[in-house]
């Protein structure tokens, strides 16, 4: 029982980085843009998260407070990721370049900043790049009182988590509400399903375009800086972050393009990633698990394009650029 | 000023696309709480007028005046601020949304409320008598519901001027009816409408006015209860124009392909054709005359191989005499019968050309199959080109240039000269003089009955009446997909023609 | 009354361009992505002039360097050539790492389990084979679902790319690994390995005859006239009596055939080995690589060499001057969207508010 609520424990934690990094492109598609730079940006997150909150430290000294720097390090997660998908978004959008090939381009270009700014920052600071252990606990604490994470079972499952968890939670809450009850989150569905019928709307493709993108990117960010500062603890990690961003772009397909989905598909993602190292069932390698999530969209995507059920497609203009005066 | 009195006066429309002139100083008037009918063959130039309206193109001369004010439409919104509204042929819907949600889509009044939105679509309904459910996903919509859907969008946004393109073209008669009777309520409401037509009968019925364009031009407007469908025909159609198109006989024509109980259906479940039967004659160009989308593309898609079939047959009889079946064949199981068969379609650099490769990769669109081993073979089709080029004088750089860059009449050149070349016992064309200037289609013309003197069987379908009463020797009708007659070309009357393509009655009787 | 508004910039598509003017436009991008490189070398406190001058001398400058950089570029050009065929199709194949995994997979399967008992020269062709099938079949498989139901070939192709990551993650550690608990794949015997021609293996000479089959197999065969004519328009190809899936599919075939020969030659050539990284992010590289060449053979040649030159040139930058290695992506991410952009205006003319009609017309 408790290996088991240990895992779901774990899988949460790792599947917080995945929540983010799947509701940033889920918003992203929602539009449209077809963004395979989520790797990068994941990268850029990581780094620049880091970075925010080191420097903070560093300024800062004993008197920095925790929940300042949680701050700090999102909105630098986030400017780094939002900047990253800007130049995404005036490559494809406004210059109307391929949007494969530039987010293969973003995804190389980000993991190369990422990795830059992790590297610059231990030569510049001589050495080894860590966050002082009271910053360091800030990031994984339970926001909860001991009283909730004491309750047998659900304590653990539920109020066990650090704050990003939850702050993925309320942003996957607050997106579907966006997405389905708000008037721009219904002409932003209708800018990814069919920017004609958008545009002869009145509503302006280029604008919705290039904010849910960009915010997209912003929020994919984030789960790069939860990853560094929670699983990797708070020390540059690439190699841990590597294929984080892949796996978020299939969880985007796993949950349909849906938010709230997004929240227990994460989990089960995170759960897969990581049983390899607390669970072994005999005959079936450890290794495999870690597949199990491609194999598994993969399935989706194909039951979705054979059952071909209309509500529940990829947005209809996925991956196309839109040019009205194409006649 | 007279044009105070009107809800849209437009002066002096012009506007062209590049070397075509789809509006040529036009005028239009129409008044509150009218219906006005906007009559004109294909490629009038109705639709392009339209879109100025609503804000999809920009003239490029005139103005337009809105209660004798004069007003800018740039945008489809700046035309929705006018209170100007267009339900464009091809709806414009998000399938996956609802009702509802399309209704208020580029909308910004305030916070999004979709209970009180369904409120407001059901008292829009309620008024001019529609029936909608807010709350349907448009993609389990029939096409009628769709364009109520389309309407009520419209009203929605307070639109006084309604334009409405071709709305019957996809209804029943019942609906149609249901239509008028919505078309009426809001007239009475004192809304003007436009309602872009080439059906006759229906301009008749509905209409306090008729507006008429030919060819880009600006006929003239008579009140429907002044006028007949006579009278307006030969507005629309004008008079017979004769274009000195030789036309000689060819002697002994011989049954060459045969069509019977043709009936295709499409993806939704529409028919397209239905129950068509006719036989194409060696020697002789058989025009198919009808508005569009009455299933002549259907027609020779499903002869060449292209269009699924339902049932019927398509036969063609080869020089021994035997009958061969080509339904159930793929174009490539076509062609190695031995059935030459040759085909121009309308959509030419999305179907019938390759727009990224020069003449010589083009050719090759036939040819490439040819020979032994995997190699490609470029030497004949660099030799056709060249050919063609001469030939046909093809204005190009070079037999390399890609021929999305040639103009028009060149792109259809390389095209039929291509089929032609092929030396086909039949040969299939679709609007193949649209958009050409006239002495391309001088050539055009000339190479078809080229063609047909060789022993051809011709088939044009086109939409100049007075070009397929000219060139063609008999001129099948075609009205919703059925045949509604057909008629010899040198003694058919073009008032009749018109009225076959047009009036539902004319069907019954052909049959 | 209200003034006419027209937006402040048009677009229009521009019709043909003189080719000196494309080729300036192209050089000037580069160019400006080299001098926008500048910036994060000078956030290192170096100076750039410099540091260019240690990619190039790093890459270029000696013979050693020079093999150890063609050694990058070969699997760059040889999966960029696999992409080409995929890309003119508009079928968008992200999918090379994978099929480069797997490849390497079947390869590795018999220098495994062959290296003793088959011949060198004939176990080497029995791996060559094996690579092909196994990356063409892995390539395959999207396809055949993109002809039958129409899914959507890039998000099928990338998931497949990590299916087998962990493939050869699980050999690793499972039934391949050497020594117990070293995670690791044995190294290859002497007679699994490719010969060195000139000190690089001999999969040199392999890409650029790859180089020379492409581009003849795209502009000389009937197959690479379909494939051509299909990318331009399904209709047409339709019409012209092509069977449109079944060409997906055997060009699928053949694009995953060469990925994964570019697997064998990483493995048999490059590594001696085996590991779950054996792609190394080539796959995508080498996408923008055949992009940026406008999916011309030759072309490839030099671009896979620029970013070849890039990252080698990077590796001395880092032990020389102490600058990240990552400084190679971050240029060639710069480079490679300056050369995406620099399209944008070869293709479309930019109206500025203000010029009249008749000047626009032109």
């Amino acid at each position: 029982m408790s290996m088991i609520i240990s895992l779901i424990v774990a899988a949460v934690t790792f599947g917080t980085v995945l929540m983010f990094g799947t509701l940033g492109e889920i918003l992203t598609e929602k539009s449209g843009n077809l963004n395979l730079g989520v790797e990068g940006i994941m990268y850029m997150g990581g780094a620049f998260g880091l970075a925010g909150a080191f420097y903070y430290e560093k300024a800062a000294g004993a008197a920095a407070s925790g929940p300042v720097a949680i701050i700090l390090a999102i909105l630098c997660a986030f400017a780094a990721g939002a900047l990253a998908s800007a130049i995404y978004s005036f490559l494809t959008i406004s210059l109307r370049t391929n949007q494969n090939v530039t987010g293969l381009a973003l995804s190389i270009f980000g993991t190369g900043v990422g990795q830059f700014v992790g590297e610059f920052m231990r030569l510049s600071e001589g050495g080894y790049v860590a966050l002082g252990n009271n910053l360091k606990d800030a990031f994984s604490a339970r926001i909860w009182p001991d009283a909730l994470v004491n309750i047998p079972v659900v304590g653990n499952i539920l109020f066990s988590h650090t704050v990003f968890f939850y702050l993925a939670v309320v942003l996957a809450v607050a997106m579907h509400f966006f997405l389905g009850r708000t008037r721009w989150g219904l002409y932003l569905r209708a800018v990814g399903e069919s920017p004609s019928t958008a545009d002869a709307a009145g509503i302006s493709i280029t604008r919705y375009k290039y904010l849910a993108t960009i915010a997209g990117g912003g929020i994919s960010a984030i789960g790069g800086m939860v990853y560094i500062m929670t699983t990797a603890g708070c020390v540059w990690n690439h190699e841990g972050l590597s294929g984080v961003g892949w796996l978020a772009v299939a969880l985007v397909i796993f949950c349909m393009w849906r938010p709230l989905n997004a929240i227990w598909g994460s989990v089960i993602f995170g759960a897969m990633m990581i049983m390899y190292l607390r669970v072994s069932i005999p005959f079936i390698p450890t290794e495999i698990y870690k597949i199990l999530p491609y194999v598994v969209t993969v399935i989706v995507l194909i039951i979705t394009s054979m059952r071909n059920s209309r509500d529940k497609q990829p947005p209809a203009s996925l991956g196309l650029n839109y040019f009205r005066e194409e006649r | 000023m007279d044009r105070e009195n009107y809800a849209i006066s437009m002066r002096g429309i012009t506007k062209r696309f590049g070397e075509v002139v789809a509006n040529d100083g036009i005028c239009l008037d129409v008044r509150w709480g009218e219906i006005l009918a906007l009559l004109g063959e294909n490629g009038s130039g109705k639709t392009t007028l339209m879109n100025m309206l609503s804000g999809i193109y920009q003239p490029d001369e005139g103005e337009i005046y809105e209660d004798g004010e004069r007003i800018y439409i740039q945008s489809p919104r700046d035309a929705y601020a006018n209170g100007i509204g267009m339900i464009h042929q091809h709806y414009k819907l998000v399938e996956v949304f609802t009702a509802a949600q399309n209704i208020i889509l580029g909308l910004d009044d305030g916070k999004m409320d979709l209970r009180q939105t369904n409120a407001r679509v059901k008292e829009i309904c309620d008024r001019y008598g529609f029936d909608i459910d807010p709350t349907m996903k448009v993609y389990d919509m029939s096409v009628s519901q769709k364009q109520t859907v389309e309407i009520v969008k419209v009203l929605y946004r307070g639109a006084k001027i309604l334009i409405l393109d071709e709305p019957t073209a996809v209804l029943t008669p019942q609906e149609t009816v249901k239509l008028f009777n919505v078309l009426r309520n809001m007239k009475a409401d004192g809304k003007a409408i436009i309602i872009i037509t080439h059906k006759l009968n229906e301009v008749m019925e509905v209409s306090d006015r008729v507006s008429v364009l030919r060819k880009g031009c600006y006929i003239g407007t008579v009140e429907t209860a002044e006028t007949s469908p006579q009278a307006l025909t030969d507005m629309m159609v004008g008079h017979a124009v004769t274009l000195n198109i030789d036309r000689p006989k060819y002697d002994n024509p011989q049954r060459k392909f045969i069509v019977e109980h043709l009936t295709c259906v499409d993806a939704e479940g529409i028919t397209r054709l239905d129950d068509v039967s006719f036989t194409a004659n060696t020697g002789e160009i058989l025009g198919i005359a009808g508005i569009s989308g009455s299933g002549q593309k259907e027609l020779l898609e499903a002869m060449t191989g292209l269009y699924p079939v339902k049932s019927g047959s398509i036969r063609f009889i080869d020089d021994a005499g035997e009958e061969v079946e080509l339904v159930g064949k793929t174009p490539m199981q076509i062609r190695k019968t031995g059935v030459g068969m040759a085909f121009v379609p309308e959509d030419r650099l999305g179907m019938g050309l390759v727009g990224s490769m020069g003449m010589t990769g083009n050719m090759m669109l036939r040819s490439w199959k040819k020979g032994r081993g995997a190699l490609l073979r470029k030497k004949d089709p660099e030799a056709l080109a060249n050919r063609i080029l001469d030939e046909l004088e093809v204005v190009t750089p070079s037999t390399d240039y890609p021929v999305r860059r040639l103009s028009g009449g060149n792109v259809q050149k390389v095209l039929v000269g291509r089929e032609i070349a092929i030396q086909p016992a039949v040969l299939l064309t679709a609007y193949a003089v649209r958009g050409l200037d006239i002495n391309t289609s001088y050539t055009i013309y000339r190479l078809l009955t080229e063609q047909k003197m060789k022993g051809v069987a011709v088939v044009y379908v086109g939409e100049d009446l007075d070009v397929l009463m000219e060139l063609c020797d008999r001129i099948l009708v075609l009205c919703g997909g059925a045949v509604s007659g057909i008629v010899d070309a040198r003694k058919a009357g073009k008032d009749e023609i018109g009225l076959m393509m047009t009036s539902t009655s004319a069907k019954g009787e052909a049959r | 009354m209200r003034e006419e508004r027209t937006p402040f910039i048009r677009l229009a598509k521009r019709g043909s361009m003189d080719p000196r003017k494309i080729w300036l436009i192209r050089v000037s991008s580069i160019v400006i992505a080299l001098i926008l490189g500048f910036i994060p070398i000078l956030l290192t406190g170096n100076n750039p002039i410099a540091a260019y001058g240690v990619i190039i001398d790093g890459s270029l400058s000696r013979p050693v360097y020079i093999r150890q950089t063609v050694k990058i570029a070969v699997p760059l050009l040889g999966c960029a050539l696999a992409i080409a065929p995929c890309f003119k199709m508009r079928f968008w194949n992200i999918g090379g790492e994978g099929q480069i995994t797997m490849g390497a997979v079947a390869a590795t399967f018999f220098a495994l389990n062959f290296a003793g008992t088959v011949p060198h020269v004939l176990l080497l062709i029995i791996m060559f084979l094996a690579a092909a099938i196994a990356g063409g079949i892995w390539a395959f498989i999207p396809a055949f679902f993109k002809a039958k139901w129409n899914t959507n070939e890039t998000l099928f192709t990338l998931m497949m790319n990590y299916i087998a990551i962990g493939i050869v993650a699980w050999l690793q550690g499972g039934p391949w690994e050497g020594r117990k608990g070293s995670q690791l794949i044995p190294m290859f015997d002497d007679a699994a390995r490719l010969p060195n021609v000139l000190g690089v293996h001999c999969g040199w000479i392999l890409v650029l005859v790859l180089v020379v089959l492409m581009y003849f197999y795209m502009n000389k065969t009937k197959q690479g006239y379909e494939i051509a004519v299909i990318g331009d328009s399904a209709n047409t190809a339709r019409y012209a009596g092509m069977n449109v899936g079944w060409i997906i599919m055997r060009t699928m075939f053949i694009s995953g055939a060469i990925c994964g020969i570019v697997g064998f030659m990483t493995v048999s050539g490059a590594n001696y080995t085996l590991y779950s990284g054996v792609a190394n992010g080539v796959g995508f590289t080498s996408i923008t690589v055949a992009w940026l060449s406008q999916l011309n053979s030759f072309a490839m040649i030099f671009i896979s060499m620029m970013l070849a030159v890039l990252e080698k040139g990077a590796n001395t930058l880092q032990t020389r001057m102490s600058v990240p290695a990552s400084i190679s992506d971050i240029i060639t991410g710069i480079l490679l969207f300056a050369m995406l952009s620099c399209e944008f205006f070869i293709n479309y003319r930019m109206i500025l508010r203000g010029k009249t009609k008749k000047e626009v017309e032109k």
